[in-house]
């Protein structure tokens, strides 16, 4: 059995700067990957090939791109602001790329110097470091657009702190709950909060998961919500005026947002690194100890950390992530952008009472739980897991109730043939006015 | 009112649900996506099938001495609309009229076959074929020894009595 003792300082230190040059290797590489993966999904949703020349399967195509808009010209408006037009894409990426570092990717691993966090930075504030960061993001995006001194450019800034506002409400309230289920905000701990529940946050919390979906859709401003670069109305926003790698840094800025996100869900909703029903995997530091669990009496149970879970619990998590990175995809190739209204109608008028009302709904359903002493289990879930559904079902039908869209093109058609049909009765009724039927 | 305002009939914001219409469209681009027959032609792989009508790079015909057919009628010159072939006559001992300069400049042609259809010896042809890239801008002009070394296939004249050529 591994010696499972926590990492000197000096080791610490060390293998910390191990993980952070690892992770942002990684990110970067993922997200260099994310575009070739839009590019080709969106090819084959749309009976195409997409990219395959460079490289077996285009598999080289991202190095090509990145080359490229490295080695092209930048262009600098005459009439802009330089120091914040070249401050307006360092602002985005930056905190793109620190998100990351609270996500947990993978069990921890043993190794000879002490058991390490598969983690960059567990940080006591997990989730609120993610929320507070993810937000200063729009703030390259406003000063982009601000600083180009364009007109589309300005409005695409605009409508991005527009939407960031409205959506960062019900992305927090959705996270609420979450927070409540879990008792805490780092993201270890919800990994190990899901483990112990034995079921995903996704079952109890099925309404903050879609909620959180939709919110997060907005928050990294991909279709359906990109109102900021909406090619049609805005050319492309804020970084109409950008080239060469700043153009570069949005897009980058952009996708690790994508991955972030996605990464996010995997772990608030779907257990993080947890591998589904083996319990073998599940590990947490409890009072400087790696446990695996508690035994009836309430005494912790030791963990035993190995390679091989690490690196299937690193499997489940990169493949749950990679699920979400393609529901992204999935849903920016289907469907189309908002209307402005539209958006801001969902995000202030649906989303915020709704989300507001289900953490009510769980707060008080978990009150009753507590009260009528349900331990933190299997029954606990479920019980929550049936109010959830339920709550879910109600809300999907309130909104679809009678409030289907179809095509105006269609609506037209009906509209038309209700007249039609409207004044063939008139006719009738006036040709046969004593109502009899010939 | 003005002539052609057509007004749209869309429900306002508070009184529209995309989840159905969103679902379906989930499930139809994730079919497509599945779909393994693809649009794409890969081009220089593959080659897309010409129609028989398909009016492209011109070719001389050339007789079994390898004289070119053209009579040097000056048919096509004069049907031209785009004026794109020069072409000066000459004749020869035995009083067999023939071309001395015979140039077509590809740029100006709008490969409209004008030329095939008028010529009365079937000599000039607009062929089936369009990869003619080039480095240089005066590549462009074909002179006669280069229209009667192109080798593709020629294009079908359009018979009035098989209007779609089927």
């Amino acid at each position: 059995m591994h010696e499972m003792n926590q990492l000197t300082t000096f080791w610490f230190w060390v293998i910390g700067g191990v993980k952070v040059l690892a992770v942002f290797t990684v990110v970067m590489l993922v997200v260099a990957y994310m575009t070739l993966a839009e590019r080709r999904v969106s090819a084959f949703i749309q009976d195409r090939l997409g990219p395959n020349r460079v490289g077996p399967f285009g598999l080289l195509q991202p190095i090509a791109d990145g080359l490229k808009n490295i080695i092209k010209e930048e262009t600098m408006p005459g009439t802009s602001a330089k120091l914040y037009f070249v401050l307006g894409p360092a602002l985005a990426i930056m905190p793109a790329v620190v998100t990351f570092a609270v996500i947990p990717f993978a069990a921890p691993l043993p190794t000879p110097v002490g058991t390490v966090d598969m983690i960059v930075a567990d940080v006591p504030i997990g989730i609120l470091y993610i929320l507070a960061l993810s937000s200063l993001a729009v703030y390259g995006i406003v000063l982009a657009g601000w600083a180009s001194n364009n007109k589309y450019a300005f409005l695409g800034g605009l409508r991005a702190s527009a939407q960031m506002i409205s959506y960062e409400v019900a992305l927090g309230l959705s996270v609420i709950a979450v927070l409540l289920l879990a008792g805490n905000v780092t993201l270890t701990e919800m990994v190990w909060q899901q483990q112990q529940l034995g079921l995903w946050f996704v079952f109890p919390l099925s309404l903050a998961f879609i909620f959180f979906v939709i919110s997060a859709l907005a928050e990294t401003n991909r279709l359906p919500f990109d109102m900021p670069e909406a090619e049609s109305e805005l050319i492309t926003g804020y970084h109409t005026e950008y080239s060469a790698i700043k153009f570069s840094m949005f897009f980058i800025a952009e996708y690790s947002h994508v991955l972030t996100a996605s990464a996010l869900m995997a772990t608030l909703f779907f257990g993080g690194w947890d591998i589904p029903v083996w319990t073998g995997d599940d590990m947490f530091w409890h009072e400087g100890a790696l446990i695996r669990g508690f035994d009836d009496a309430g005494a912790p149970i030791a963990a035993t950390p190995s390679v091989l879970i690490t690196l299937l619990t690193l499997g489940a998590f990169c493949t749950k992530t990679a699920f979400f990175v393609f529901l992204y995809i999935w849903i920016r190739w289907t469907l189309p952008r908002f209307r402005y209204d539209q958006v801001m109608h969902l995000g202030w008028k649906v989303l915020l009472p709704a989300a507001l009302g289900y953490i009510v709904l769980i707060a008080g359903t978990m009150l009753v739980l507590d009260q009528l002493g349900v331990p933190f289990g299997l029954l606990y879930g479920l019980v929550l897991t049936g109010v959830s559904g339920v709550t879910t079902i109600a809300f999907f039908f309130f909104i679809d109730r009678d409030r289907v869209i179809a095509g105006a093109h269609g609506m037209g058609a009906v509209a038309r043939r209700r007249e039609a049909s409207r004044a063939l009765l008139a006719r009738r009724a006036a040709a046969n006015p004593d109502g009899s039927v010939s | 009112m003005a002539i052609s305002v057509k007004v749209m009939r869309r429900p306002e914001a508070g009184r529209t649900s995309y989840m159905r219409a969103t679902l379906k469209g989930m499930s139809l681009t994730f079919k497509h996506l599945l779909r393994v027959k693809k649009v794409t032609l890969e081009y220089p792989e593959d080659q897309p099938d010409l129609h028989p009508r398909w009016r492209g790079t011109h070719r001389m015909e050339v007789h079994a001495d390898g004289r070119p057919k053209c009579v040097a009628c000056g048919l096509c010159p004069t049907v031209c609309p785009a004026n794109c072939i020069r072409l000066v006559g000459g004749e020869d001992d035995q009083g067999n009229r023939y071309p001395i300069v015979y140039e077509i400049d590809e740029f100006r042609c709008i490969f409209c076959g004008m030329c095939q259809e008028v010529c009365p010896v079937e000599a000039i042809h607009v062929g089936q074929h369009f990869e003619n890239a080039e480095y240089t801008r005066d590549r462009f002009v074909y002179d006669l020894d280069r229209l009667m070394e192109q080798d593709h296939p020629t294009t079908l004249l359009w018979d009035p009595s098989d209007p779609r050529s089927e």
